[in-house]
């Protein structure tokens, strides 16, 4: 086992190098230059040039690479061309909206869709089998943003039984921060309540028509034993995987809720950061991502081990 | 039913916020959305507009333009100019202090003045007649000019970006091309940099040791009398969300919604729509002089003569109650409107258009028009533009792009097949283009003139005349000069006036007429 995560925490290094040299080299070459925006709108194009070269962006782009990777490797992700603070206090401020949101949206996800993927799988062809495959499609085809603006006329508008936006920090007010989680994590939870109760009611289905589920309930068993116990039990590998692989589908997500609910997430700074071409502050951000969604599926791979003894690493 | 709803989470929501302690237990909190992130707090290195109503709250000026535009003192308390108009001495107001408690001196004054000078187009002009900034005493100060200058006080009370706001000495000593660290500054407000969170909220707490003046408040000048403890700056990237917060009640006042919902607005009975900047926008169409065709004033005035900006305030605006055609190109309503002749930029003349294109021997190769598909109220101007020339026999290669990508093409002097561009549009704020010096547009040094680089040393002597000109009359007479040579070499064109409402709850009072939305003076009740 420590093996296997030696080597896979060692196979992070070439996936975060290409992930680097691919961000690095897609800010420079695409178009937009972060000199032009802090300059302003009347500025000239000498000052333009002055901003240019005290930012360093004149240098050739292998120099200015080196420097980033050398920077980063001492702990340095460097200082946001706008913000005036280092990309490390900035990530500092901004990480609690979002992992607030991702943890709420994966509780309340998994919380919902786990059971009703197994109800629906015993009682497929039922109504209610139907009702959740259904949802589940429109799940996965309304965009997030447009459930959000209806979650909020509802809910915020017409009822005002929660806030329209913002945030409350956890240590401030718990329960501002609250009654404030809970439309953007609804809204980002549909899409991902649609995948994991569908892959779930698939993995159940097929464990169902195992012998051995056949011969635990020709012992006897309960509906609830033979389910929870030995169905879905076994059919954990596959649903565990489905939510490793939708963290991906939870930061692309956070960066629209979290812009929708006025959320000052890392989302929200990868988008601020993108419109004004402030390569500092996207380059850590996106790299950060990566390591996430990295550590995460190690993680889920070494879980997989909990839930069925076959697997050892 | 729905308002027995809204009272219980009224109180709901009362209750709340007295338990979140008490900054906002008090009802003198005003919540504040702007258009657009408050990322730089620096209003002399950006010329952002977020920025500078910052840069209001914190910082005081010598100079303020009243409702009428007519510039009034500030800081100041007297001034006076020698007999020969080269020498103008300031005395500062008693009792002026920085958020730190220390006096506001003659020698912060220079320091502020010099930075500002170095990053500003009215600054950098003004520095050009500057023979020195002299320290009488603690208080008092002179500029020493070269030669007379009639655009002294209208510098240093420019109202927007960027505004000589004045700073502590050892502030405005940074290099004008870093920002500052410090945010002490001796306006109403004292910025809490603690509790303020780019990205989420900036604060501001009333300062109590300000001195306003005496008079009335009125546009950006008078006594500056801070009504609230508190001001927040909220952060609010959507649209859509400012509207459902403020008709929710969580915000106290919108800078400017976005025209679409305003009608959403205007249904609510706890909003308000407050017309706060009666001079509004105008929007610009830019040629690039440096590249083909546009190098040819006869194909520039081509596409002018294309131009009706009717159609461009219908597509971008679409109420009529929020635009004007105006062919003035220093603002209809201002000292220095004049109507352009034969109906220019109102009425198009697509006949005399292609005769020009004929006659300049246009060869048919598409223009490069730049769209910007990332802020709202330009997305609709190209297309305008694309249809308006292809009916005077243009060729337009509209390409969609951000505006950040905008804003960075536009630098570059390429050929359209090279990565450059031919034409694109921008607006301003009107504030900014009140006469030939502030207005950026109308600088035709080539190489140091804003982006499409006209050349023209005819422009300039008229520039300079108007900046010299002590006498209202003649230098109003200049500014019409100015205004016709543009038109003469078909500089750019300016296609339309436009205004954008502010928008507030119905217990917020007080919100001041003035080019920049400022927070003194407002009342929540």
């Amino acid at each position: 086992m420590l093996d296997f995560i030696v080597r896979r925490l060692i196979a992070i290094v070439p996936v975060l190098t290409v992930v680097a040299v691919f961000v690095f080299l897609m800010l420079r070459l695409t178009p937009g230059d972060p000199a032009a925006v802090i300059a302003g709108d009347n500025a000239t194009s000498d000052q333009i040039d002055d901003i240019r070269a005290k930012l360093g962006l004149n240098e050739p782009l292998w120099t200015q690479f080196a420097i980033w990777i050398s920077s980063i490797l001492q702990g340095d992700f460097g200082e946001s061309y706008f913000f005036k603070k280092t990309v490390a206090e900035l990530i500092a401020q901004r990480v609690e909206p979002t992992l607030a949101l991702a943890t709420c949206t994966l509780i309340f996800a998994v919380s919902v869709s786990v059971p009703v993927g197994v109800l629906a799988a015993y009682r497929q062809g039922s109504m209610f089998d139907r009702v959740v495959m259904g949802f589940s499609v429109l799940g996965f085809s309304v965009p997030g943003f447009v459930i959000g603006y209806c979650l909020i006329y509802v809910f915020a508008i017409e009822l005002g039984w929660l806030p329209v936006q913002g945030y409350t920090r956890i240590g401030v007010n718990f329960w501002g921060f609250l009654e404030r989680m809970v439309l953007p994590s609804l809204t980002l939870s549909v899409g991902f309540i649609a995948l994991i109760s569908r892959i779930t009611r698939a993995s159940v289905l097929e464990v169902l028509n195992e012998d051995y589920i056949r011969t635990a309930r020709a012992k006897g068993l309960s509906n609830r034993v033979v389910l929870m116990r030995h169905a879905l039990r076994n059919a954990a590998v596959p649903i565990l995987t489905v939510i490793g692989l939708g963290i991906a589908i939870l930061i692309g997500g956070a960066v629209i809720t979290e812009s929708v609910f006025g959320l000052p997430g890392l989302g929200r700074l990868t988008v601020e950061a993108v419109l004004s071409r402030d390569f500092p502050t996207i380059q850590t951000v996106i790299l950060m991502f990566s390591v996430v969604y990295v550590v995460i599926n190690l993680l889920i791979d070494i879980s997989y081990t909990l839930f069925d003894p076959r697997i050892r690493y | 039913m729905r308002v027995m709803r809204r009272t219980i989470a009224a109180l709901a929501a009362g209750a709340i916020l007295a338990a979140a302690g008490p900054a906002t237990a008090q009802n003198k909190v005003l919540r504040f959305v702007q258009n657009g992130n408050l990322t730089i707090l620096d209003p002399i290195w950006t010329t952002a507009y977020v920025t500078r109503n910052h840069g209001y709250l914190i910082y005081d000026t010598l100079f303020a333009s009243d409702e009428s535009n007519a510039v009034k003192p500030q800081m100041v308390d007297k001034h006076e100019v020698s007999p020969d108009k080269t020498v103008w001495t300031f005395t500062l107001r008693d009792g002026l202090e920085w958020h730190d408690g220390k006096p506001v001196t003659s020698e912060d004054c220079i320091a502020s003045i010099q930075r500002w000078g170095k990053r500003d187009a009215m600054g950098l002009k003004l520095m050009d007649f500057v023979k020195e900034l002299k320290a009488v005493d603690a208080k008092t100060f002179q500029i020493v000019l070269k030669e007379p200058y009639g655009l002294v006080l209208d510098s240093l009370g420019k109202p927007s970006s960027n505004v000589p706001f004045m700073m502590p000495k050892a502030v405005a000593e940074t290099d004008p091309f870093k920002q500052i660290d410090s945010q002490i500054g001796s306006g109403p407000f004292i910025y809490q940099k603690n509790e303020s969170k780019p990205g989420e909220k900036h604060v501001y707490l009333k300062n109590p040791k300000y001195k306003p003046r005496s008079e009335a408040p009125s546009g950006l000048a008078g006594g500056k009398v801070a009504k609230v403890d508190r001001v927040e700056i909220i952060e609010m990237p959507d649209t859509q969300q400012q509207v459902n917060a403020l008709i929710a009640g969580e915000i106290d006042l919108l800078e400017q919604p976005p025209h679409d919902l305003i009608p959403v607005l205007k249904a609510e009975k706890g909003v308000q729509l407050v017309d706060w900047n009666p001079l509004g926008h105008q929007f610009v169409i830019r040629f690039n002089h440096v590249v083909k065709p546009f190098d040819n004033p006869k194909i520039r005035m081509a596409a002018l003569l294309a131009m009706r900006q009717e159609d461009y305030l219908k597509a971008t605006v679409g109420e009529p109650a929020y635009y004007k055609v105006c062919s003035a190109a220093f603002v209809c309503g201002t000292p220095n409107a004049f109507e352009a002749p034969n109906g220019l930029l109102i009425k198009p003349d697509f006949e005399n258009a292609k005769a020009l294109l004929k006659e300049a021997g246009y060869d048919g190769t598409p223009i490069v028009l730049m769209q910007s598909t990332t802020l709202p109220v330009l997305t609709n101007t190209a297309p305008v533009t694309k249809s308006l020339l292809e009916q005077a026999g243009f060729k337009v290669d509209m390409q969609s792009m951000d505006w950040q990508t905008l804003v960075t093409r536009r630098t570059k002097k390429d050929p359209p097949n090279a990565g450059g561009w031919n034409v694109f549009h921008t607006f301003s704020v009107a504030a900014d283009i009140l006469n030939p010096i502030s207005d950026s547009y109308m600088v035709a040094q080539g190489d140091k003139s804003w982006f499409g680089w006209p050349t023209d040393p005819e422009m300039e002597k008229l520039r300079d005349a108007y900046a010299k000109e002590t006498d209202p009359a003649k230098a109003k007479a200049l500014a019409g000069a100015v205004q016709a040579r543009a038109i003469e070499t078909a500089q750019y064109g300016w296609i339309g006036q436009w205004y954008g409402p502010g928008a507030a709850r119905t217990n917020v009072t007080g919100w001041l007429k003035a080019p920049v939305p400022v927070m003194w003076n407002i009342e929540k009740k």
